[in-house]
């Protein structure tokens, strides 16, 4: 008898101790079913992108674009089906590119289809579409760009193009484009200390303490987010501002807006601070490289110190057998 | 009375399981004493009734009662899982209860013995269901429904579903009963152990129509 009162004790105690933790986590900004993310401001354009269900659906498809579209869709997915061809990291396009390269806040791919061609300060030329994927396969996937025109790079272009059906065409005032920005400046005082605290608190369930990801059955779960199978050096997430946009918006995955602007700055800041593959443009010199590109790498840590070690300066390429992909070259136009 | 009961049934079931041979471990590097464990899940914590009254003789759950299929998942998993009941983060009386008792290597050695016992064949769920239904169902658990914002089951939980580690056990074939019971636990804020909160976030969002065609859907995958 004792025993079992005792148990009923427990188990309201228990009861008790769930309560409490609930009030707890009520003094967070955000409760775990909300999703915070930035309002259109006024003016900006918006676009909803097609879902799975509309590709399927559209009377308009051909049943052959369709099924291009849908392949377009797989590579975009699942695009470690070209490792060791073209991608030689963990990554997919939907590691950046969250929701399906749909949603606004997490890198929507339709802005791509309905602004190129036009000029990019990152390579001083003016740039297509295709030569804008080339350009993810290059930094982000630490790899080379399937061929210009071949069925692959079409394919990816076509999902690319049906998802800005509908949207309006070379309108550069868009809403949820990008990340969206907390500004380019790295706020005063963000360090690796405080950058560390947040990561292993936020993200290292997920993304491990040391940085390398998880897989389960030899694919990869969560991507890695330095060291040899991440994005290298050149890629525009090692831009502190540009990861800190894509934290605050989108992670931990489920959560956008729980973390302050300010945990976002620290932990984009400590994650973009370790190693990971060169930059494709090395000149042999990480400082000298930095100087040579400080348009971009102004953002990075790249070619500066860290524990008296400057980063970035050394051969290692990752996976990838060689450094720069041939199709990484500037056009002229004459 | 009651201890008399659990006796004869511990001492039946016992018999049954002493004949099985053990299932081939999944992962080497457990830390728990599986042969121990064994011991421990047929005689329960001393003063409440023993995992298999529940969980059956392998470990195969009941679907009816929404008691969960144990066998085979993640050694971490169950051990974290039985923490949570015993501090709280789970609510659910008879769990409490019945391990209230056991010291964290109790729960290690009984994690390491669930952990290591082989998963029955797919397809143990053979209640009638809408085909639209797990249509549905397939479509939220392979690609989510991200304008809702819940992405697809396998973001956390694995190649199809069939966990990652600890922190993300394994989905496919487990009873659709407790799958659906467990998404209903986080809504009502009564499963409160998931770290950061993932799964509380994702299950908030989830209507009543949804949970039901996810649980069916999983509990039709196979667990390995």
């Amino acid at each position: 008898m004792m025993t079992s009162v005792n148990k009923v004790t427990r188990v309201l105690a228990g009861l008790w101790i769930a309560g409490i933790s609930a009030t707890v986590v009520a003094a967070q900004t955000q409760q775990p079913g909300e999703v915070t993310l930035p309002e259109a401001q006024a003016g900006q354009y918006q676009h909803q992108a097609p879902r799975l269900q509309d590709i399927e659906t559209d009377p308009d498809l051909h049943p052959e674009l369709r099924r291009v579209i849908l392949k377009g869709r797989d590579l975009f997915m699942n695009t470690q089906q070209l490792r060791g061809e073209y991608v030689f990291n963990d990554m997919t396009c939907k590691s950046c590119h969250m929701g399906e390269g749909r949603m606004a806040w997490s890198g929507p791919v339709w802005p791509a289809a309905t602004t190129l061609p036009d000029y990019r300060g990152k390579n001083g030329h003016v740039n297509s579409l295709e030569e804008r994927i080339a350009g993810c396969f290059s930094y982000s996937m630490n790899g080379k760009a399937p061929e210009y025109g071949s069925d692959t790079m079409l394919a990816l272009v076509a999902y690319h193009q049906y998802m800005a059906k509908g949207a309006k065409v070379y309108e550069s005032n868009i809403a949820g484009r990008g990340f969206a920005s907390l500004g380019k400046t790295i706020p005063e005082g963000t360090n690796d200390a405080r950058g560390k605290q947040v990561y292993e608190a936020n993200c290292a369930v997920c993304h491990g303490s040391d940085g390398a990801g998880k897989t389960a059955d030899g694919q990869v779960v969560f991507p890695p987010l330095w060291g040899d199978g991440s994005y290298n050096w050149g890629a525009g997430m090692t831009r502190v501002f540009t990861a800190a946009a894509f934290i605050k918006n989108n992670m931990p995955l489920g959560q956008p807006g729980r973390l302050t602007d300010q945990e976002a700055w620290d932990v984009a800041y400590y994650i973009n601070g370790h190693e990971r593959p060169q930059d494709p443009r090395y000149t042999g010199d990480a400082k000298a490289t930095r100087e040579q590109f400080l348009n971009f790498h102004k953002a990075t840590r790249y070619g500066t110190e860290v524990d008296g070690v400057v980063l970035g300066q050394h051969d290692n390429t990752g996976e990838k057998p060689f450094l720069k992909p041939a199709n990484l070259k500037p056009r002229t136009f004459e | 009375m009651m201890k008399l009961k659990w006796t004869a049934f511990v001492v039946l079931a016992g018999c049954s399981l002493i004949m099985t041979p053990l299932g081939v471990a999944k992962d080497s590097s457990t830390t728990g004493d599986p042969e121990r464990g064994q011991q421990l899940a047929l005689q329960g914590d001393g003063s409440g009734a023993p995992c298999l009254a529940c969980h059956g003789a392998m470990g195969e759950g009941n679907a009816a009662a929404a008691f969960p299929r144990i066998a085979g998942l993640n050694e971490d998993y169950l051990f974290r899982t039985m923490q949570a009941y015993q501090q709280g983060t789970r609510v659910n009386p008879a769990m409490s209860m019945n391990i209230d008792n056991f010291a964290d290597a109790d729960l290690r050695d009984l994690a390491a013995y669930f952990a290591t016992l082989p998963v029955a064949e797919a397809g143990t769920e053979h209640s009638e269901v809408a085909p639209e239904l797990l249509a549905l169902g397939e479509r939220l658990v392979t690609n989510g429904d991200w304008d809702a914002y819940i992405p697809p089951c396998a973001s956390c939980h694995g190649p199809n579903n069939q966990g990652v580690d600890g922190n993300f056990p394994g989905l496919a074939g487990q009873h659709a009963s407790y799958i659906k019971q467990q998404l209903l636990a986080w809504q009502q804020g009564q499963r409160r152990s998931d770290p950061l909160q993932l799964m509380e976030a994702v299950a908030k969002r989830l209507d009543a129509e949804q949970i039901d065609a996810v649980a069916a859907y999983l509990a039709r995958q196979p667990a390995l």
